[in-house]
């Protein structure tokens, strides 16, 4: 019987095919991918759960701070001299540069997102607006600052920059593990673990926690709630700044005025998934999304199901988990 | 100050990371990946080309007399990610419009431009303004063939003449539009001519084809797959706009291929070879006439040094006048298909000279044209495809796009 209705659908072949072999063949060296990629959007997700766990707010600007600080990291680079071929400079020579970059694009994103949310939510605040009204503000600002790279830097992405020379650094069943991915990953879970710890060991952090669980209440305790914004958002800005110069060691060409997007719309969707307003959560949700996008590439055998496999994953992981695999645990975490 | 504390941490996490980098680099990698057992080739650059002798220029014999308001119009991409191909067009046209009217004081053609953005969804719009323009006779564009595919309609049904100085998916003649002229050969004969090129030129045993989404894209790999047979060691589809190449990296590296043929645009094309060379690829990679662009080049860094390129488009920079007027007027060399836009712009403009000055006489002289142009002769069949096309090579040189002759036959 299922025959017959296998039957009945016309089924063109290059339309759906389960490439198996492929994907065993593939299986390691997608995964290093997406786990690289995916470290990235988990960096830009924080930016995203931070602001959402204390604004009640989905600042999708976010990937504008984000590509701020790409757009600063490559223009320090490309001053420093980096162009498309591989740097052939001494190690200090090459770490003090690439810690310059990094800087440059942590400031850029921070002021960006400083000024995003004094110049647009600020103002808005203060008339104390519905909600929708904060979520189409974002969506313009998001727009406005693109519209602003473009009439700056045109239609085309900057030239590459290659940030260093990719080496071979062991081999996991056929596999190969690059330097730049161990550097990325790394750099991720360190960068989260830091974030993290802050938020719940330091005086802001308790401070965020506070508004972030009852506005309010936090007020009257003598936790200054706009500071408190502020820097949520500046941290959310430094965070971003930090994926900013992973990215241009994946994509040397991703400083483009639209860049963000789509990233942006990925590093959302990982805050979702891991449960947005959690710290570690975006992580684990940038990670998953890379990953299974990579997996669903190849098994399906085209691109497009990349973002079909992983958000058709994150519809099911909501179904079953509203709030997200680690859920929403900012504002109920332990004082 | 707690701040401060935030930032500096981050800073020194960040450090450690980039340290170890550094520490991974001079070890230097085994070189295991990758594949490409086959021995390099190396194709010379020619520095010439045959121009007819008896070519249609735009200033005619200086004696054209027409009304004032009369135009042309360029419809397709003046902005985008693609935008760099569309200004080579423009360009072209602009030239022969500014010649035209230095030689014929009495006949001056405007010039005007509708933007498409090189996107299918946007190009309605300009398309339709165009087309009620009264005041043009004549259209060059649109460049692209998702975009060509979703207006052809507009022109047809306003019996308004378009030339097509780049647009190649075959499909596109198959509409039954009698206002379409294609300038260049379509996809069918670049398909096999590079995937001839690829086996036999360029010696590849192993070659992995790779598709975009878009109409060229798709059509392009469906015209290259069937001529590559057995080479052919596997296949992949990519998507506008994206940048993680990851997945389908791996695929290549697995598959052993000594070369990869992107049928698709520079925008993705850039980043995709510049991640398989990051991965270690060591084979060719071959492009079609949507990544040959010096685009390509900037945005591909290095790594677009195992590139070559399928064109049916001449190189217009080896023809001395043309490249000469084209440099003084833009202070930039002939891109791909300047020369095609330069063509085309020129038999609308010999065609207003000849007194046909509306629509429908404009259709009728472009679709009864038998004469040279600069690159090459133009004469076209019922359906609007030109009757003698032929398909360059191309290749990276110095960090610059040269020219290597005429490939498939």
């Amino acid at each position: 019987m299922l025959d017959l209705v296998l039957q009945a659908v016309p089924m063109d072949d290059s339309w759906i095919n389960f490439d198996v072999q492929s994907f065993i063949q593939g299986f390691w060296s997608n995964t290093f991918g997406g786990l690289t990629y995916g470290a990235v959007y988990g960096l830009i997700a924080l930016g995203y759960t931070l602001v959402y766990g204390v604004l009640n707010l989905i600042n999708f600007a976010h990937s504008e701070v984000f590509i701020s600080g790409v757009y600063a990291v490559v223009f320090t680079l490309t001053g420093l001299g980096f162009n498309g071929d591989t740097p052939n400079l001494p190690l200090p020579a090459l770490i003090g540069d690439l810690l310059l970059a990094l800087l440059a694009g942590m400031a850029a994103s921070a002021i960006v997102a400083f000024i995003v949310e004094r110049a647009a939510y600020r103002t808005l605040r203060k008339r104390n607006p519905p909600r929708l009204v904060y979520l189409i503000t974002a969506i313009g600002v998001s727009f406005t600052i693109q519209g602003l790279f473009f009439l700056w830097r045109g239609a085309q992405p900057e030239p590459s920059v290659i940030l260093i020379p990719t080496v071979q650094v062991f081999d996991v069943f056929g596999g190969i593990v690059y330097n730049y991915e161990i550097v990325i990953l790394v750099a991720a879970i360190v960068t989260m673990v830091v974030v993290d710890q802050f938020i719940r060991r330091s005086r802001i952090g308790r401070g965020i926690r506070a508004v972030a669980q009852d506005p309010d209440t936090a007020t009257l305790m003598g936790v200054n709630r706009e500071r408190i914004i502020v820097i949520t958002f500046i941290i959310g800005g430094l965070v971003a700044g930090v994926g900013a110069i992973f990215w241009i060691m994946l994509v040397p060409q991703g400083a483009q005025y639209n860049g963000g997007f789509v990233l942006g719309v990925k590093a959302f969707a990982a805050a979702v998934l891991g449960g947005i307003g959690n710290v570690r959560g975006a992580l684990l949700g940038g990670l998953l999304i890379g990953l299974i996008g990579n997996y669903g590439q190849t098994l399906l055998g085209a691109a497009e199901w990349s973002d079909v496999v992983a958000f058709v994953v994150l519809v099911v992981v909501l179904v079953v988990r509203p709030t997200g695999l680690l859920g929403q645990s900012m504002g109920r975490s332990r004082a | 100050m707690i701040q401060k504390r935030v930032i500096a941490t981050l800073s020194v996490v960040a450090a450690a990371g980039l340290l170890l980098a550094g520490c991974a680099n001079p070890s230097g990698g085994g070189g295991t990946s990758g594949g490409g057992g086959s021995d390099k080739v190396d194709i010379p650059t020619i520095d010439s080309v045959d121009v007819p002798k008896d070519a249609v220029l735009p200033a005619g014999d200086g004696k054209a007399e027409c009304a004032s308001s009369l135009t042309i119009g360029y419809v397709g991409a003046e902005t985008g990610a693609n935008a760099a191909l569309g200004i080579n067009i423009y360009n072209g046209v602009q030239l022969a419009i500014d010649q035209h009217n230095k030689a014929n004081p009495k006949c001056q053609v405007q010039f005007q431009k509708y933007d498409t953005e090189g996107d299918p969804a946007k190009a309605t719009g300009p398309t339709t303004q165009a087309a009620s323009n009264k005041a043009i006779v004549g259209v060059i564009g649109l460049p692209f063939s998702g975009e060509s595919k979703a207006t052809g309609q507009i022109f047809e049904d306003q019996g308004l003449v378009h030339i097509t100085p780049s647009a190649t998916n075959p499909t596109l003649t198959q509409n039954g539009w009698k206002t379409f002229f294609r300038a260049l050969g379509n996809d069918s004969i670049q398909g096999p001519a590079a995937a001839d090129f690829i086996t036999t030129k360029l010696k590849a045993k192993k070659v992995f084809l790779v598709q975009d989404d878009s109409d060229y894209g798709v059509g392009l790999a469906n015209a290259t797959k069937p001529k590559l047979g057995s080479s052919l060691a596997g296949s992949d589809k990519v998507t506008t706009g994206q940048k993680d190449f990851s997945a389908t990296v791996s695929k290549v590296i697995n598959s052993k291929a000594d070369a990869v043929y992107y049928a698709g645009y520079y925008a993705e094309g850039a980043p995709f070879d510049q991640q398989l060379v990051q991965k270690g690829f060591k084979g060719t990679f071959v492009g079609p006439d949507g990544v040959k662009d010096d685009q390509f080049i900037k945005q591909a860094g290095s790594a677009s040094k195992n590139a070559y390129f399928t064109c049916p488009c001449i190189p217009g920079e080896l023809i001395p006048d043309f490249e000469k007027a084209y440099n003084t007027a833009f202070n930039a060399e002939p891109g791909t298909y300047s020369i095609e836009g330069y063509d085309s712009a020129t038999i609308l403009l010999a065609g207003i000279d000849k007194g046909n000055t509306d629509r429908a006489k404009l259709l009728d002289w472009v679709k009864n044209y038998d004469a040279d142009g600069l690159s090459k002769h133009y004469k076209w069949d019922s359906t609007g495809e030109l009757q003698a096309p032929a398909v360059y090579g191309y290749k990276v040189a110095d960090g610059k796009i040269e020219p290597i002759g005429t490939i498939g036959k």
